[in-house]
Formats: structure tokens, C-alpha cells, sequence
């Protein structure tokens, strides 16, 4: 799968090791900028309040 | 196996699974970083921002002058708004020891950007009744990581544009996710009406589980006019009545403390 992108991509060797990096690089940035923010909020680890909040959604309780 | 057997490259089958296996793998590592490091990363930069904010409109405090008690009832803040930063905490004790407190407990628009988060049903610093903060441990700046180092007697500061508020840690505890009397305004007993001033910080527990909380419970101590200068509490070696040896201007809370180890 990766082999047959590397293959793909055009130009000689030292294009092809540079524009690996750089859609390495965009990757990581969307998933820091959108993907994992998206998720946090189901994630176990983050809750601190007691009672009120389940998923970061306010549902005050009691 | 021997050399002789070379695979085909990254085909068939195996080959994609193992691809996608692999890159599950480095997903979740980069999920890891993002949200032990990159969330603190964010949140930090932010908190410095509104605490450079929150001393451009209050002014500076002269951190060379130690404010003498106030005799008489705590000015009590004005109501804030939903999610607007109306404060700022200090707590001696922690490796972090001063960060922005805001309104609401909303994970996406207090707690995870701003800092510690107001329970908005609960007093305001100064009135009868229990003033109850929420804040993150393990990630997005984690104003309350070193939470479990409090102790009873330790100094919780709650500094307004007129006033700091100086509480004094009684007692720590553990209790389940749902135990919402801890921040009732009789601590621990919901229905009671208040006699005193209290405070409690909640965050998770324990470290990097959301399983149990962590619970942190003080009493007010004092007040001082925020225009005297800062409170004893707040002063280099968080007895000493001479602040003059502190000379980082207006960094009371940069002060290191006792702490007991490092983490």
C-alpha cells in the first residue's frame, strides 16, 4: 500500500523522500488541528467534574 | 526463514493488513502526543495570554508589599457571565501555581482553553456556602496536577480585580464520578444550609483515568485588598513577612515552594 504510494509519486528519488515528509507533516497537522479534538470529548480520561458533565455535553444533574 | 524466501513487496493480503495494522498503531501513538503534549501545549501558551490579559486590565500588584488582613465580610464578586474569565488562582503548592479561573465547567469552552472552571450553581469566593472549581490533571495545561500534593493548612488563593481570598485546605478525598455533594453548599451534606465559607477543587482520579475524583476541601481564611499588595500567603516562602527578597516583579507565584518531589 505505502510501497505502491512511493512508487507513485513522480520525480527522482530526493522529490519523492521530500514529498513523503510533507504529506507526513499535513497529516499529522489535520489530525492535531481537527481529527483528535473531534474525539477527545469520548475519550475516558478527561472528565474532572463530578456530577454534571458526560462527553463534554452540560447536562447539569441534581 | 531463510534469505532465499523474499516476500513480495507489501503485496497481497497480509501485506495490506500488516500496512494498516501499523498505521492503526502509529494513530494512536499520535492521538497519545497530541493529548499529553500538544493539549498542553496549546493550553499553556493560551493561560499566559489571559493571565497577561487579566493584569493589563486589573494593573499591576505590588509583589513587594504584604497586604494586612481584612477585618469584615469578603467583598463578593459580581455574577460572571458564562465562560468569561473573571479570576485567577494561586496555589503555592503546585509546580503551576497560578492559572485563570473562568465561568462554567464546560469541557470545549472553559476547562479544556481558559483553565480552571467555575461550577456555576455553587458561592462566589467570599460568600456562605461551598465555591467549587473545576480544573483538568493530565492534560490541556493541567492546572490541578499536582492536586494529591495538598495538604491541610496549604494556601488556595483566589485573586478578583479587588481582592485576593485565602483559603485554607481542611481536607482531601476521594469519591465517585456521581458524588455530587461534595460541592453542595454544606460540603458533604446536601440540604444543609450553609455556616461557612468554603472551597472545593475537583479533578480526575486516578492520573490519566477518569474513574474515580479527586476532591479538595478548604476553608476561607482571610481576605486582603488587592490593592495593599499580596497576601502573606502569596509571599516568598509563604511566611515570611518580608517579600524582599523576591525580584521578579509581579511573579509572587513564581516562588518554588516545598515541594516534596519532583514529578
Amino acid at each position: 500500500m505505502y510501497g505502491w504510494l512511493f512508487r507513485h509519486l513522480p520525480g527522482p528519488l530526493w522529490a519523492r523522500i521530500l514529498l513523503t515528509v510533507v504529506l507526513l507533516a499535513a497529516v499529522i497537522v489535520v489530525l492535531f488541528g481537527w481529527v483528535f479534538p473531534a474525539i477527545a470529548p469520548y475519550m475516558p480520561f478527561n472528565d474532572g467534574l463530578v456530577g454534571a458533565l458526560q462527553h463534554g455535553i452540560a447536562a447539569p444533574q441534581s | 526463514m531463510t534469505p532465499s524466501h523474499r516476500r513480495r513487496r507489501g503485496g497481497g493480503f497480509v501485506g495490506i493488513l500488516g500496512e494498516l495494522l501499523l498505521t492503526l498503531g502509529a494513530l494512536l501513538l499520535l492521538f497519545l502526543v497530541w493529548q499529553l503534549w500538544w493539549t498542553d501545549v496549546v493550553a499553556d501558551r493560551e493561560q499566559a495570554g489571559i493571565i497577561d490579559g487579566l493584569e493589563q486590565e486589573w494593573g499591576a500588584v505590588d509583589a513587594e508589599q504584604i497586604a494586612p488582613r481584612q477585618d469584615g465580610p469578603p467583598p463578593v464578586p459580581e455574577a460572571p457571565a458564562d465562560t468569561m474569565v473573571w479570576g485567577k488562582m494561586h496555589v503555592p503548592a503546585f509546580d503551576r501555581p497560578a492559572f485563570p479561573l473562568a465561568e462554567g465547567v464546560s469541557l470545549e469552552e472553559v476547562l479544556n482553553v481558559k483553565g480552571a472552571g467555575h461550577y456555576p450553581e455553587t458561592a462566589l469566593p467570599g460568600e456562605l456556602g461551598n465555591f467549587s472549581v473545576a480544573g483538568h490533571r493530565n492534560t490541556y495545561g493541567r492546572v490541578f496536577e499536582d492536586i494529591a500534593r495538598l495538604e491541610p493548612g496549604n494556601a488556595i488563593v483566589v485573586e478578583t480585580g479587588d481582592a485576593f481570598y485565602v483559603y485554607e485546605v481542611t481536607e482531601s478525598l476521594i469519591v465517585q464520578p456521581e458524588d455530587v455533594e461534595v460541592i453542595a453548599p454544606a460540603p458533604g451534606q446536601p440540604g444543609v444550609e450553609p455556616t461557612q465559607q468554603m472551597l472545593t477543587l475537583t479533578a480526575c482520579h486516578p492520573m490519566y483515568s477518569a474513574r474515580e475524583r479527586y476532591i479538595v476541601h478548604a476553608e476561607f481564611a482571610y481576605w486582603t485588598d488587592r490593592a495593599d499588595g499580596i497576601p502573606e500567603a502569596l509571599a516568598t516562602g509563604a511566611g515570611n513577612s518580608d517579600g524582599g527578597a523576591s525580584d521578579q516583579g509581579a511573579a509572587p507565584d513564581s516562588v518554588p515552594t516545598t515541594a516534596e518531589e519532583e514529578s
